[in-house]
């Protein structure tokens, strides 16, 4: 048994690999160029937007996976459900981290700055910042069931906050583009296959790397279990 | 005894150990007053009109500040063991969310008060208005608000008071932004009515997050 699910994760490994690979291709070769760019910076910047948006895509939805993780641990109370919030944070944070990094490349020949304070960068940023916190809060309690209550509520907590602020870019004057509104894509049809591919692709990246955290978080908590036993047979 | 007798009961509690004191309150004072005075010297040789950046600085002094009283708020109540007599106490664990909330909320406002008329003089800005003092307390409140729910928890961490501003500062942000925002448009003579949303978003802010500290208040609380 323990081989056989050995063996499905190495199967999804190898699938997720694949994939990138695949979305690499799409994203860097196959598709087109965008037509309505003006230097020669900004026609390669532009392929940025295939990482850039799956990116800050799997980064908010994990955030969403550590909510729900938080909710259910504060209602359950069950161990596996701490496993899988913090285990999220930790994926969606470096997702952020690429988000924001990939963001800022592609801000320099687009809009000629690393970095502005638009809503949008500010919200990405703030969140990073609140997911940054969260870890920190983990690393400085002790007590395990404490640690996981009071990540929980933070979970919680920091999550209801990010839509308010997002709700702020509605206000602010933006100069990110929009890329999907109700009537078009901003996309080029045959942009859309490899853009949504690699959507695809990070996302399945994603739970990839998920399982191996919650992997490793119920093996920790195993070590920890056999360590007392041992402790306790020695006496 | 009613919810609210709990509620003014904490409140009562708390005063009393401050005016026996006084160290909360003064630091807090005194902190905001520098935070003022550092905040004229580092920028009034490169800004023409201090104004501009009066909102700013005032939100900033007014958060810092408020840090080192909610810091103070539940250390105190774990260092001397009075919070597990409160929570032995046959109070709602509720009521003694909104007690520690409510007071600090008050002494936070306290210090605004005295602070406010120094800071108008000092930025020669009249930040006395109706608005403004509207707009400083729904931001104190919801400052306050997930303030006292953080600081329960960071009292039990290995950083204790340093982790406090970490926790707080991102997830604040967006009632900060409305109420710099607010300010910063009252000063500038814009009326409300085009300002509503920021009105409206720092109001559900201060709605929301305090439901959800209050929600939340017992799992943090419970040993």
């Amino acid at each position: 048994m323990r081989n056989l699910r050995l063996d499905r994760i190495t199967v999804l490994n190898v699938i997720a690999a694949v994939t990138i690979m695949v979305a690499l291709y799409l994203a860097l070769i196959q598709a087109p160029a965008p037509a309505n760019v003006d230097t020669e910076a900004q026609r390669y910047a532009q392929r940025i937007i295939y990482f850039h948006i799956s990116h800050a895509w799997v980064g908010f939805f994990a955030f969403l996976v550590t909510f729900l993780g938080s909710v259910l641990y504060l209602w359950k109370g069950e161990r596996q459900w701490d496993i899988l919030a913090s285990s999220s944070v930790v994926v969606g944070v470096a997702f952020m981290t690429a988000t924001i990094i990939t963001g800022s490349i592609w801000a320099k020949p687009a809009w000629n700055t690393w970095w502005t304070w638009d809503p949008r960068l500010t919200t990405s940023t703030v969140t990073w910042l609140i997911y940054v916190s969260y870890l920190m809060l983990r690393s400085s309690l002790d007590d395990p069931a404490r640690r996981a209550r009071f990540a929980a509520v933070y979970g919680v907590v920091g999550f209801v906050s990010v839509p308010i602020t997002f709700f702020a870019i509605r206000w602010w004057r933006t100069i990110h583009p929009v890329l999907f509104d109700a009537s078009n894509m901003g996309l080029s049809p045959n942009m859309r296959f490899p853009f949504f591919f690699s959507l695809g692709a990070f996302t399945l990246l994603y739970f990839v790397i998920l399982i191996q955290y919650v992997r490793v978080g119920h093996l920790a908590d195993e070590v920890e279990r056999l360590k007392a036993a041992t402790r306790a047979s020695r006496r | 005894m009613s919810f609210l007798h709990q509620i003014a009961a904490i409140i009562r509690k708390d005063v009393i150990a401050e005016l026996r004191t006084k160290e909360m309150f003064s630091s807090m004072f005194v902190f905001a007053l520098l935070a003022v005075v550092i905040f004229n010297f580092a920028f009034e040789l490169r800004i023409a009109d201090a104004a501009t950046i009066a909102p700013g600085v005032l939100w900033v002094s007014v958060t810092f500040a408020g840090m080192l009283g909610l810091n103070r708020s539940f250390v105190l109540e774990k260092d001397r063991g009075c919070l597990d007599g409160l929570l032995l106490a046959p109070v709602d664990r509720s009521a003694i969310y909104f007690g520690k909330m409510l007071g600090n909320f008050m002494f936070i406002t306290l210090v605004e008060a005295i602070i406010l008329p120094i800071f108008s003089a000092l930025f020669n800005v009249n930040l006395i208005q109706a608005w403004i003092l509207i707009v400083l307390l729904l931001g104190t409140l919801g400052f306050s608000g997930v303030g006292t729910l953080f600081s329960a928890m960071a009292v039990h961490t290995r950083a204790r008071e340093v982790l406090l501003p970490v926790l707080l500062f991102p997830v604040v942000m967006p009632a900060l932004i409305a109420a710099v925002k607010l300010t910063a448009g009252l000063l500038d003579g814009q009326a409300l009515a085009e300002m509503a949303n920021w009105m409206q978003l720092l109001v559900a802010f201060d709605v929301i997050l305090i439901a959800v500290s209050y929600m939340t208040f017992d799992y943090v609380v419970e040993d």
